[in-house]
């Protein structure tokens, strides 16, 4: 299968990767572990599953990423040992834009884009002050081009030709406060910018990180519908920092290796909605009944940890960067043509009678593939109770969502 | 003499040791045993990271907690630094991270530390040089220093607090006052120049920017920094006017960004960028690979000055081995005559403000 990047590196570089990455200029001596066929493409360390071809001293964290990743890999080395020298060249061919890159989650998140070899441009958007962010990551020495726009005049243009979208945007919760206290001002920022989304690249994956998520995801379904170019298959409200928070609190209280853990995290993006299913923890570990209790109390509220914790200075931001970047790598990955990438996402879903679900997904080119449905059944009776509990909730914040995107488009 | 049962209690340990597996504690490393080099098999190093809570230290935070070399953060600043520590340690990636807040919590926070990166100290504004910051950082890094050389003498010192040219000499002299200076473990960073001369050089020749090696010498302010250009790697030649336009932009990068941020402060993320590949490299030294070279402003005897920027290969010790310069032409010659005037200066200001 040939890369998909035709499009590629026209704007820097003559140098093709693939079958060439395991040549070194002679100043980086490799001392690489493993002569593997399997490589890795990350940026970083991101935990994200699957496997992918590396392009050894060229990348950031490049033999540590390997062997730290390797030990993921080695569990499901099968499926991947048997690909061929599958063409999944890190070559930057995508554009990913950043709306409310200058804020708190913006910019480490542009960083962490930024050092993607997947990337090609990267566009950043806000209304203020995104000059400067630009300015300083056009720095980095990594391929992606990095161009900024300002203010609503320039949104259109941000949005032209991008693959992936992603939207930060809005205000932090203040100590007391919930996510859905955010509901008023962040509704109308994403109504506006998932307007700009259907207007100028109805094509792209949207991922929606402004809170409250469980509300947002639905007003962006209902202005995309407005436009006509709703696809409920690349509409993604990210939850990824659930699932990060999970295996750190699951590998702490089981000394368990970080790099193995994985907890499915269901439901939506808010307190009890949030819904770690423990019982299908890899690797698989029991837990005792207060264990489960404390765990999943603990990862509920680990955002109001971070708020109080900051005092007003803010949301979780650098966690909640590292997150997002790691389901937009996953994107990337999809897009790119692997096979094996699944996230948890909240997503427009018939997993369960509510209109959206966060679950597991698999994710292609076309957005999501599939839903992993596998994970509702045989759930303990804790989770079975808690997946009643949130319905309720969820419910009322979808229709909250979906109330506000109709009414605005009645007064339009 | 030791108490005589110690000695004995030692033996039936190690003897007995086999009945007491060692277990995972929470601290275990991001590197499992099989993943051990033979040659010394470390778990994972400990890091500190001094003035986390600041606009490079956030980001900085973030990219050392994802690096899998590193076993243990620890998060020190002045203000702020619970809610950076509680937001980072959600991350699912082994270090174990400690936030310290305030100077009482300044010696914990580096007590055991392998690596020190200090992005401490405030940041330009526009139409300010980097010596205008000197007072408030001087004054900054000093008291950092002390700290240093008290509960962590043997780790190794990345310092970004500007003026680099006169804030190493500064921790320099703090160290030698103590009597704990060791020349082979501080280092100033200047991999930012490095990054953007790649960075810049890539563009102007259409090429990766990550394949691109472009040597910068001398220091880390204005014309101290002095981008080899003639030495870049892949082997090109550049026309004199690109070479002024990469030199000029290399030099003033930073106020660049300074511009571009009109207040808001300077490069924070390139520099967390920078600072995190750059302790990378040290992490790797410290762990016994070979070859790891960077540049950085090192007590150096390459030219008549007493720091200097330049390649230098990192190993367990720290620095292992300085590299000269290489053939210049003569242009690199005329901006290394400028380089060294105005360093030696601020080398001067930075001595004498500890001596004072």
């Amino acid at each position: 299968m040939a890369a998909t990047s035709a499009t590629t590196f026209s704007i820097r570089s003559t140098i093709a990767f693939g079958p060439k990455a395991g040549q070194l200029p002679p100043s980086k001596p490799s001392g690489v572990r493993f002569n593997s066929k399997n490589s890795l493409v990350s940026f970083s360390g991101l935990k994200a599953v699957t496997s992918v071809i590396c392009e050894s001293n060229t990348s950031f964290l490049n033999k540590e990423s390997c062997s730290a990743l390797r030990s993921t890999f080695a569990r499901k080395a099968q499926s991947s040992e048997q690909r061929p020298q599958y063409a999944l060249q890190p070559q930057a061919s995508f554009k990913v834009a950043v709306l409310g890159a200058a804020g708190g989650i913006g910019q480490p998140l542009a960083l962490l884009i930024k050092m993607s070899p997947l990337v090609s441009a990267l566009h950043l958007y806000d209304v203020m002050n995104v000059k400067g962010v630009a300015a300083d990551l056009s720095h980095c020495n990594t391929p992606s081009q990095v161009l900024d726009f300002t203010g609503p005049e320039e949104l259109a243009s941000a949005l032209k030709g991008v693959n992936i979208v992603v939207i930060p945007a809005g205000v932090p919760r203040k100590p007391g406060m919930t996510r859905d206290d955010l509901f008023n001002i962040n509704a109308n920022i994403v109504k506006t910018l998932v307007e700009a989304v259907a207007d100028n690249c109805p094509d792209a994956f949207i991922h929606i990180i402004s809170n409250p998520v469980n509300s947002t995801v639905p007003i962006a379904a209902e202005v995309l519908k407005q436009k006509g170019v709703y696809d409920p298959k690349k509409l993604f409200g990210v939850t990824t920092l659930d699932v990060v928070r999970a295996n750190t609190f699951v590998a702490q209280k089981k000394n368990l290796k970080l790099i193995d853990v994985d907890v499915p995290v269901v439901g939506g993006h808010a307190g009890i909605t949030i819904l770690p299913l423990l019982s299908k923890t890899m690797p698989s570990v029991s837990f005792t009944d207060e264990e489960v209790g404390d765990l999943t109390v603990r990862i509920q509220n680990a955002g109001t940890e971070v708020v109080e914790a900051k005092a007003g200075a803010g949301s979780a931001t650098l966690s909640m960067a590292y997150a997002a970047a790691r389901f937009v790598e996953s994107s990337l990955r999809a897009l790119d043509g692997d096979g094996d990438v699944y996230e948890c996402v909240f997503v427009e879903s018939n997993l369960t009678e509510l209109p959206f679900f966060a679950s597991r997904v698999k994710l292609g080119r076309n957005g999501v593939e599939s839903l992993i449905s596998s994970d509702l059944q045989g759930l303990t009776e804790y989770e079975q109770k808690a997946l009643e509990a949130l319905k309720p909730e969820l419910k009322a914040s979808i229709e909250k969502g979906v109330a506000f995107a109709q009414k605005q488009a009645v007064a339009a | 003499m030791q108490q005589p049962t110690s000695g004995a209690n030692q033996r039936i340990a190690r003897i007995a040791a086999h009945l007491h597996p060692p277990t995972l504690q929470g601290e275990s490393s991001g590197l499992g045993r099989m993943d051990c080099r033979a040659k010394g098999g470390s778990p994972g190093f400990k890091v500190a990271v001094l003035g986390a809570a600041g606009g490079i230290g956030q980001p900085l935070a973030m990219l050392m907690k994802i690096n899998p070399l590193v076993s243990v953060l620890h998060l020190y600043d002045v203000v702020n630094t619970p809610g950076v520590t509680a937001d980072i340690s959600h991350m699912d990636t082994n270090a174990v991270v400690r936030g310290f807040l305030g100077q009482q919590q300044l010696e914990d926070a580096l007590t055991g530390m392998d690596i020190v990166i200090i992005p401490a100290g405030v940041p330009r504004k526009p139409g300010m040089t980097r010596d205008d910051l000197f007072n408030i950082n001087a004054g900054i890094v000093k008291t950092l220093c002390e700290g240093i050389a008290k509960c962590c003498p043997k780790a190794i010192v990345n310092l970004i607090s500007n003026p680099v040219n006169s804030t190493v000499p500064i921790a320099a002299e703090v160290f030698k006052k103590v009597g704990t200076y060791d020349p082979k473990r501080l280092l100033g960073v200047t991999m930012l120049d490095v990054v953007r001369a790649n960075t810049f050089v890539a563009e102007v020749l259409g090429l990766d920017p990550r394949e691109v090696d472009v040597p910068v010498v001398g220091g880390h302010a204005g014309v101290t920094i002095l981008p080899l250009l003639s030495q870049v790697k892949p082997s090109c030649s550049l026309t004199p006017t690109e070479i002024d336009y990469l030199t000029d932009r290399i030099q003033n990068g930073g106020t660049e960004v300074v511009e571009a941020k009109t207040g808001a402060g300077s490069a924070t993320l390139s520099m967390a960028y920078a600072a995190a590949k750059f302790a990378d490299a040290c992490l790797r030294g410290l762990r016994g690979d070979a070859g790891v070279i960077e540049c950085a402003y090192v007590a150096s005897t390459v030219t008549e000055l007493p720091f200097f920027a330049s390649k230098v290969r990192l190993g367990r010790a720290g620095i292992e081995e300085i590299y000269s310069l290489g053939p210049l032409n003569e242009y690199e010659r005329a901006g290394l005559e400028k380089a060294k005037k105005e360093l030696a200066g601020s080398i001067q200001k930075g001595v004498s403000f500890v001596r004072k």
